[in-house]
């Protein structure tokens, strides 16, 4: 048990021991230093990408909560029969491999652009107004993928708050004045905040730390920090990686822990009001 | 009674082919506390639901003040509900639960001398409102608690409140105290008919447990499979039952198959009792309904009928007691105790003889042959196959 544990988190525990080294040396001990943090904050390309992760990752969470709410609300509505085996469908990207998703909208954008490409052109020969010919991968692809695979969290986290509510609440809105939209803004939302705000943390985190499949969506004009630190690797490595990652790890362990002392949260004071 | 509120006419719902109200008629008064009785699944639920605008119904019409009402949506109603577990809103306090109702009015503005504009109800009103409802149901004090703060009777009550404060005509009660315990049920069924009486106004009350419906009500409609079986007061509904199903659903009945041999004279194990029933044909087939309690134990050779004990239940106020008349099993209620095994002799009055025509019902209630076990699983049964019921209807 020690054993895995030491394994586990040895390599964490001396990237961050190392990213407060003084000198250039990941081996060497040489003093306490916040040197690296420093040039962190100088660095163009980190900081470059730190602001498009952040960027796509905050527009992906509010884009896949508000779909993924919706989705969650009409998995709800739907018989038994139906709904689940769609829930099944909705959980297979979550277990399937990163790299599959990645590659798999890789070539799916590509093959999208290539008819987009023909259809241009032809639209264009009409003379109505011009379209571009040649879309390539970016901001915007990166932005599409996120969305897609924060998606199935937010249903799962929001699912289980609706199953629980009790089914007379929106009848019993209406029953007092309210037209169905004022029930669902009144009553059904105020109940599955809760869910809607772990779907929300937790896709937040998955787009923070994911690696492989921006990897395969971003094409070369943008860069999440995650491939900005892959990318650093590759030349020559600087302690400036140490730094970055242990912010990173920091990040997405604080996140976590919020999103699980929330859970813990609600459960107890669920089973309060079941008693 | 005063003038006719509600009609519900022909009226017909099927749910996948499955035909839940089968052509129902009914007719509901002003200021009237009626009750929709029966077991689960005989479309009582159903029929609240249409009224409430819940459901709309597959043919058929609902007439509120004799307008048809089938499409109108539940908020544009003036009748609100008290759901089944209450349903109060988990986010909000005792006082936002119950002025919800009053958040949602909005009237034209009294200043607006062309009356288009509407304006909210002014915070002050809305107070004076909200805590004259918490003093009609006496729960003064506890306008900051969450629902999930309170006891089962008193969400219940909140429940109530909040549905009354908008002057609805008619307050509509679905199996309102089907999950309070027995103590709390009976102090709450006085409660409501209190309120009832204070607010004056239509109460349409859903549930099948029977004794509630006889304690609270003024008209009773007995339902099962989705068509009315019986209308009437309590007293009439338990004391001239249409048919064996009513009979055996309201309280306990023993019934025989008799022959009516002519007005007051009904023939039953080739005895000729006399009743205080006429309008039959000679000779005509009836079942014959004799409450438990209105059997006198006599000496065996001052009986009408000899028969044999086999089961002495004491029951606090009286013994339960079945006796064996050639193989078909009776329920007396007596307050002599009887050994098991004894022959025993039974007289019963004229007035204690019901009869009634013979039904699709006939020979499906009133023998107490499997009297233990029905005895003991009756109450558990019917509460754990409403909540099915509910699940179902969804």
């Amino acid at each position: 048990m020690a054993l895995v544990f030491l394994f586990l988190y040895a390599p964490i525990f001396v990237l961050i021991v190392f990213s407060f080294n003084a000198g250039t040396s990941s081996s060497v001990w040489k003093g306490f230093s916040l040197e690296w943090y420093g040039k962190l904050l100088s660095n163009r390309l980190i900081i470059q990408s730190l602001s498009t992760t952040l960027l796509v990752s905050f527009l992906a969470t509010v884009i896949a909560t508000i779909a993924g709410t919706f989705a969650a609300i009409g998995f709800f509505a739907m018989r038994r029969r139906v709904r689940e085996p769609l829930m099944t469908v909705n959980n297979i990207p979550m277990m399937n491999a990163d790299i599959v998703t990645g590659v798999s909208m890789c070539l799916f954008f590509v093959a999208f652009f290539n008819g987009w490409g023909a259809f241009a052109s032809w639209f264009n020969t009409l003379g109505l107004f011009q379209l571009p010919t040649r879309l390539t991968m970016g901001f915007g692809t990166l932005l599409i993928a996120h969305v897609t695979f924060n998606i199935p969290y937010v249903i799962l986290s929001v699912g289980p708050k609706l199953r629980q509510m009790d089914k007379n609440l929106v009848d019993a809105a209406q029953d007092l004045g309210c037209t169905w939209m004022q029930a669902f803004w009144k009553v059904i939302i105020p109940e599955i905040k809760p869910g809607i705000v772990s779907g929300a943390l937790t896709a937040f985190t998955m787009s923070i730390d994911d690696f492989i499949i921006s990897y395969f969506t971003a094409g070369s004009s943008a860069s999440t920090l995650a491939m900005t630190i892959y990318g650093m690797t590759k030349k020559r490595v600087s302690p400036q990686i140490n730094a970055i990652s242990t912010l990173l790890f920091v990040t997405v362990l604080t996140l976590l822990a919020i999103v699980n002392i929330r859970e813990a949260r609600q459960e107890k004071a669920a089973l309060r009001r079941r008693t | 009674m005063s003038k006719e509120l509600i009609r519900l006419q022909d009226l017909c719902m099927a749910y996948d082919d499955e035909l839940v109200l089968d052509h129902l008629n009914l007719c509901i008064h002003d200021k009237e506390f009626l009750t929709l009785l029966g077991p689960s699944g005989c479309g009582k639920t159903t029929t609240l639901r249409m009224i409430g605008g819940f459901a709309t119904p597959t043919s058929g019409d609902v007439l509120f003040d004799g307008v048809r009402i089938n499409d109108v949506p539940p908020h544009q109603r003036q009748i609100n509900t008290v759901f089944q577990k209450y349903a109060l809103f988990p986010h909000l306090n005792v006082y936002e639960n119950i002025a919800f109702g009053l958040r949602m009015q909005r009237r034209p503005d009294p200043k607006d001398p062309t009356g288009k504009r509407k304006v909210k109800i002014p915070e002050e009103e809305i107070h004076d409102r909200v805590m004259e409802m918490l003093g009609v149901i006496s729960l003064k004090g506890f306008e900051h608690r969450k629902p999930d703060a309170l006891s089962g009777g008193q969400q219940q009550r909140v429940a109530i409140a909040r549905a009354l404060i908008n002057r609805p005509k008619v307050l509509l009660l679905d199996e309102p105290l089907g999950a309070l315990d027995l103590k709390l049920r009976k102090d709450m069924q006085i409660e409501l008919k209190r309120i009832q009486q204070q607010v004056g106004i239509t109460f349409i009350y859903v549930t099948h447990d029977q004794e509630e419906a006889l304690t609270m009500s003024d008209t009773i409609v007995v339902m099962d499979k989705g068509t009315v079986q019986q209308i009437g007061t309590p007293e009439d509904i338990y004391n001239e039952p249409k048919n064996a199903f009513v009979a055996d659903f309201i309280g306990e009945s023993n019934i025989i198959d008799g022959v009516m041999v002519r007005d007051n004279l009904v023939k039953m194990y080739g005895k000729e009792f006399p009743c205080l029933d006429g309008g039959f044909t000679e000779n005509e087939p009836v079942d014959v309904v004799i409450r438990p309690e209105d059997i006198d134990i006599v000496p065996v050779e001052q009986g009408q009928l000899v028969g044999t004990v086999t089961n002495v239940t004491f029951k606090g106020l009286q013994y339960d007691i079945i006796v064996d008349f050639k193989g078909f099993k009776w329920l007396i209620q007596t307050t002599d105790h009887s050994p098991g095994g004894a022959k025993i002799g039974i007289k019963i009055d004229p007035d204690g003889i019901h009869i009634m025509k013979k039904s699709a019902y006939s020979g499906m209630f009133g023998d107490y042959s499997s009297f233990s076990e029905e005895y003991d699983e009756l109450d558990d049964a019917s509460i754990e196959l409403d909540e099915e019921e509910s699940g179902d209807e969804e």
